[in-house]
């Protein structure tokens, strides 16, 4: 197995918003299923994950929720306000820019 | 991204700041759930419970960092922004001096006089007396037609027949007390000295409200027809100065006009009595007031003000109704005997009222009133200048920093961030005005009650630092700050980046239209200050005007001399008039007095005697009135007024002789109508303790101002420059009142008089006290508001004219700096420097036009209504108008000149380059 791909710096808050985007998870979940959409190439350590949920939150990107959950433990959900989703597509949009750029910048013919 | 958003990011914030230990204990709640899972599942990818438990908390890393790393977070959010930008502000102030020092000084001294005036007028207009309950507290008050007899105190507005019946029979107040001031004679002989004294009525304590700080008050059972010398009541400042503070004053004896009182009980320190301003040292039952004046009970005695707390269910309106149906009651049962009709007939016309009394009487409200509060107008108009520097300085600066702030926004700041940064600013700067503002506001309140306490009455309030001016202070400052800082903040925040370093780079043109709001700002100031230095030159040129009216005497090196003695009350008249010629010759044999003579009336002190006369053979028979004064021999020759015909008094004429008079010019021309004055008779009309008189005129003196030195009213018809005066000699005084004042003309050196003609004095009678005052002193004092308002307004107007020509230097300054690009081309093109500074100066000449126009109506407008502080001027005096107008346009003219002269001075080939 491939050694997991450093995050670039800021995309984390990309792919977290995205995560909460399809449903409210709580932190424990969002690693999960992220490795598994990504198909284990993208693995969050665990400690960047809590400090960028709570810099979300006190952006007012994701609202949080103490919910019971599947093993009936009570546990933190988080989910997408709107202002959350409006700073979703801003990100996705400069997102897409910076890979369009570097993808042609890789894909210049060498002589 | 609304309100909603809003409200949860607030709740969060305040959770994170109050609640923190919940906020962690969720954190770590949330860590364990995490590390948790965690386990569960390498335990179900074969790991044993122990390495699964390992594995989990090395993939989490340290928990408590977590939590510091959160925690961190959270509080750098609400606390870090705001320090690192008071650091930042902190640092551009530092940068910029001139602007810090000149933004923080006129704020201080804006913010610092508004507070200390405003504090002055809280004091004496708006504050509560220190009584339980002030607002049912009313003032029993006679509206009618001008009334007679003596007067004597402050606020005399009732005699004691009057207050017995008015209390017997009103239905509007539960309960009712009197009360009446004066000076007070304290110890014997050598040792006697003048207190402020309080006259209170049985009631006045107990109604009041006032616990005693020791002993008792006086009370309904000292207060009895014929009590004598009884129970005394002392202040606590009283207690303090005489005697020391000592336990034993209570229950000693007081001498009181030579009377054994009883000291009974101490005032607490927060009471100073009903007057605001006044003090009070001593207070004795109305009853003894008899051993002052034996006749105090008489009908024409007026010395009482009547207040009382009034039903709960009756407003101030239905009171007044009331006692007004009253009134012809109450005079019918209180008319003074052996008065001529006309006075009898304006007694029954009097009719009382009820007023509002929980602010206390105020001689100080009411002579300063006007003036108090057209000096706050002046004050609010400088906190206005000021404000408008402010913001002019702050858009000038903000204009100067965009493309710093466009840099900013374009790499990330929120708008948000950097609107709050510069309201840091300008908190920053208002807290620093508001600091400095505090010490000037305590300066300018000593200064302004130093204006308005004169030797004879000083001025008594409790001015402290105390919170509330801090906190006014504090308030306007901010308000002050907030406002000028808001508008560049807002500003800066609506503009788009690269708008900002596009029109930042050019400086090609000038654009009028981001300029607009300071143009107009500078113009609002120079009307402003307009109205400033006009109402200043009138107000200095008021008060010199008055300083050098015509009096109609000589007051250099002139005195008067009083005298407090209470002994004299058992003498008969001749006796009184022989020592009164004995006092009068001691006085004026002393070595270096030059002149002395009697008189009861002193000019120029403010106190008004007269009489009603009707001239014989006079063509209408009407009764006229005249101020009068009795004097003895010489007193025209000691002040130096001309005897223009006839003679002046002499030994001879006394009471023995026939009555005579001499008069001014003044009343010959409005009472005698065409008369020949030497010779004319006129009789004095009846009045209690004076019997009908005919006088024979035998002179006729010059004018002199008696009681004011403006305008007097002499009951003729308009006001005129001096009053019908009558003089009769001393020595016919048919009642004299213990011992008339001795005016006397010093020699050269006037040192050391004083306590000569003490000594003398006393020798003659030791129960005598004496005060001296030199009458030019009493004559500076009467002027004292003009004085005030003169030298406040003068100073307002220089803080003014600084501020506009600072704001003008700045504008000008900014728009010539963002023409630069212009003028250089102008002049590679072939311009001379003459025609740029021309260019320049157009835009300076522009707006102080504008200024000028709009304020020369304003100021007019404003001084016409303090048209009575005028003294020899009309609001419209032209060459003030020129004056001041002149005064305004050179002060821009200079200010714009420095940035002109910069402007043209540009080397065309820098300023190209440098883009």
């Amino acid at each position: 197995m491939s050694r997991p791909a450093d995050l670039v710096q800021g995309t984390l808050d990309l792919l977290i918003l995205k995560m909460l985007a399809l449903e409210p998870l709580n932190g424990w979940a969002i690693s999960q299923r992220l490795k598994q959409c990504s198909g284990d190439v993208l693995q969050v350590s665990d400690g960047s994950l809590y400090p960028a949920l709570h810099k979300l939150e006190q952006q007012g990107w994701i609202g949080a929720e103490w919910r019971p959950s599947e093993n009936n433990r009570r546990a933190k959900f988080y989910s997408l306000t709107r202002a959350g989703r409006q700073q979703l597509e801003k990100e996705a949009a400069s997102w897409q820019r910076l890979s369009d750029a570097i993808s042609l910048v890789v894909a210049l013919p060498e002589s | 991204m609304g309100l909603g958003r809003w409200r949860d990011l607030l709740t969060l914030r305040l959770r994170s700041l109050f609640r923190s230990s919940t906020v962690d204990r969720e954190l770590d709640e949330e860590l364990q759930y995490h590390i948790e899972r965690q386990i569960e599942l390498n335990v179900a990818r074969g790991m044993n419970p122990i390495e699964a438990r390992h594995a989990a908390l090395l993939a989490m890393g340290g928990v408590e960092q977590h939590k510091e790393v959160c925690r961190d977070q959270r509080r750098l959010r609400v606390a870090d922004n705001m320090i690192r930008d008071t650091r930042y502000g902190l640092r551009l102030l530092k940068r910029n001096p001139i602007f810090t020092t000149v933004a923080i000084l006129s704020l201080a001294l804006g913010v610092g006089a508004n507070a200390a005036i405003f504090q002055l007028i809280d004091t004496i207009q708006l504050r509560s007396l220190p009584v339980s309950e002030p607002k049912t507290l009313a003032e029993v008050r006679a509206d009618g037609p001008e009334a007679f007899g003596t007067y004597a105190g402050l606020n005399a507005r009732a005699t004691y027949p009057l207050w017995q019946i008015i209390r017997a029979h009103q239905d509007a107040f539960s309960a009712m007390f009197a009360w009446g001031d004066g000076g007070f004679l304290v110890g014997h002989g050598a040792e006697a000295r003048g207190a402020r004294g309080l006259w209170v009525s049985g009631d006045f304590f107990p109604v009041l409200g006032i616990s005693p700080e020791q002993g008792r008050l006086i009370g309904p059972g000292d207060d009895h027809l014929g009590c004598g010398a009884g129970s005394a009541v002392i202040s606590h400042a009283f207690w303090q100065a005489y005697f020391g503070g000592r336990a034993a004053a209570v229950g000693s004896v007081l001498t009181v006009f030579d009377q054994p009182f009883t000291v009974v009980g101490v005032t607490p320190a927060s009471f100073t009595g009903l007057e605001v301003g006044e003090t009070f040292d001593i207070a004795l039952p109305v009853c003894s007031a008899e051993l002052y004046d034996r006749r105090f009970n008489e009908r024409d005695r007026w010395w009482l003000t009547i207040m009382g707390r009034l039903k709960p269910d009756w407003t101030i309106a239905r009171a007044n109704e009331h006692l007004r149906a009253l009134s012809p009651g109450f005079v019918d049962a209180t008319i003074p005997t052996g008065y001529d009709s006309g006075f009898v007939e304006g007694y029954r016309r009097l009719r009382f009222g009820v007023s509002p009394a929980g602010r206390g009487v105020s001689r100080l409200r009411d002579a300063f009133a006007t003036p108090l509060s057209l000096l706050l107008g002046l004050t609010g108009l400088v906190l206005l200048i000021t404000c408008g520097n402010l913001a002019t300085l702050m858009l000038a600066r903000a204009s100067a920093r965009e493309r710093e702030i466009a840099v900013r926004v374009a790499v990330g700041a929120s708008r948000a961030r950097l609107a709050s940064q510069m309201l840091i600013e300008s908190l920053l700067v208002a807290a620093g005005g508001a600091a400095l503002a505090v010490p000037v506001a305590l300066l300018s309140e000593r200064a302004l009650v130093a204006f308005l306490s004169t030797s004879a009455n000083p001025v008594n309030l409790n001015l402290t630092a105390d919170w509330r001016l801090v906190t006014s202070v504090g308030a306007i400052a901010t308000v002050a700050a907030v406002l000028s800082g808001l508008l560049p903040a807002l500003r800066v925040s609506l503009v788009h980046p690269i708008v900002a370093m596009r029109q930042a780079a050019r400086g090609l043109t000038l654009d009028r239209h981001r300029t607009r709001f300071q143009r107009g700002l500078v113009v609002a100031q120079t009307a402003v200050s307009l109205v400033l230095i006009f109402s200043a030159l009138l107000f200095i040129q008021t008060f010199r005007n008055l300083s050098k009216v015509k009096t109609g005497f000589e007051p250099e090196r002139t005195m008067a001399v009083f005298f407090l003695d209470r002994t004299s009350q058992g003498l008969t008249v001749e006796q009184k008039a022989a020592f009164q010629r004995q006092l009068t010759s001691e006085i004026g044999s002393v070595p270096g007095v030059a002149a002395a003579a009697s008189s009861t009336h002193v000019p120029l002190g403010g106190d008004i005697f007269s009489h009603f006369f009707r001239v014989t053979g006079a063509a209408d028979n009407e009764r006229k009135a005249s101020r009068v004064a009795y004097v003895s021999p010489g007193y025209f020759g000691t002040l130096m007024i001309p005897i223009r015909s006839g003679r002046d008094f002499v030994d001879r004429d006394d009471a023995r002789s026939r009555p005579v008079m001499l008069v001014n010019e003044s009343f010959v021309r409005s009472h005698l109508q065409g008369l020949k004055p030497i010779g004319a008779t006129i009789r004095r009309l009846e009045e209690s303790d004076f019997p009908e008189t005919t006088y024979e005129i035998i002179g006729v003196v010059g004018n002199t101002k008696y009681a004011d030195l403006r305008d007097e009213d002499c009951w003729c018809d308009a006001a005129v420059p001096m009053a019908p005066i009558a003089y009769i000699p001393l020595a016919q005084n048919p009642n004299p009142y213990a011992w008339a004042p001795v005016i006397i003309r010093s020699g050269t050196a006037s040192a050391g008089l004083a306590s000569t003609i003490a000594q003398r004095v006393e020798r003659l009678n030791p129960a005598i006290v004496t005060q001296l005052i030199a009458l030019k002193t009493r004559i500076r004092e009467r002027l004292a508001g003009e004085r005030m308002i003169a030298w406040l307004a003068g100073v307002f107007a220089i803080l003014a004219m600084t501020i506009v020509a600072v704001g003008l230097y700045g504008i000008i300054a900014y728009l010539a700096v963002s023409r630069k690009n212009e003028i250089a081309i102008r002049l590679s093109l072939g311009s001379r420097r003459a025609q740029i500074v021309g260019l320049v100066l157009r835009e300076n000449v522009w707006l102080m036009a504008a200024g000028l126009a709009i304020g020369l109506p304003l100021a007019v407008a404003a001084m016409s209504g303090a048209r009575a502080l005028l003294f020899g001027l009309t609001p419209t005096d032209v060459p003030t108008v020129v004056g001041a107008t002149g005064l305004l346009a050179a002060t821009g003219l200079l200010a714009g000149a420095l940035p002109a002269w910069r402007a043209a001075r540009i080397r065309p080939d820098q300023a190209l380059r440098l883009d």
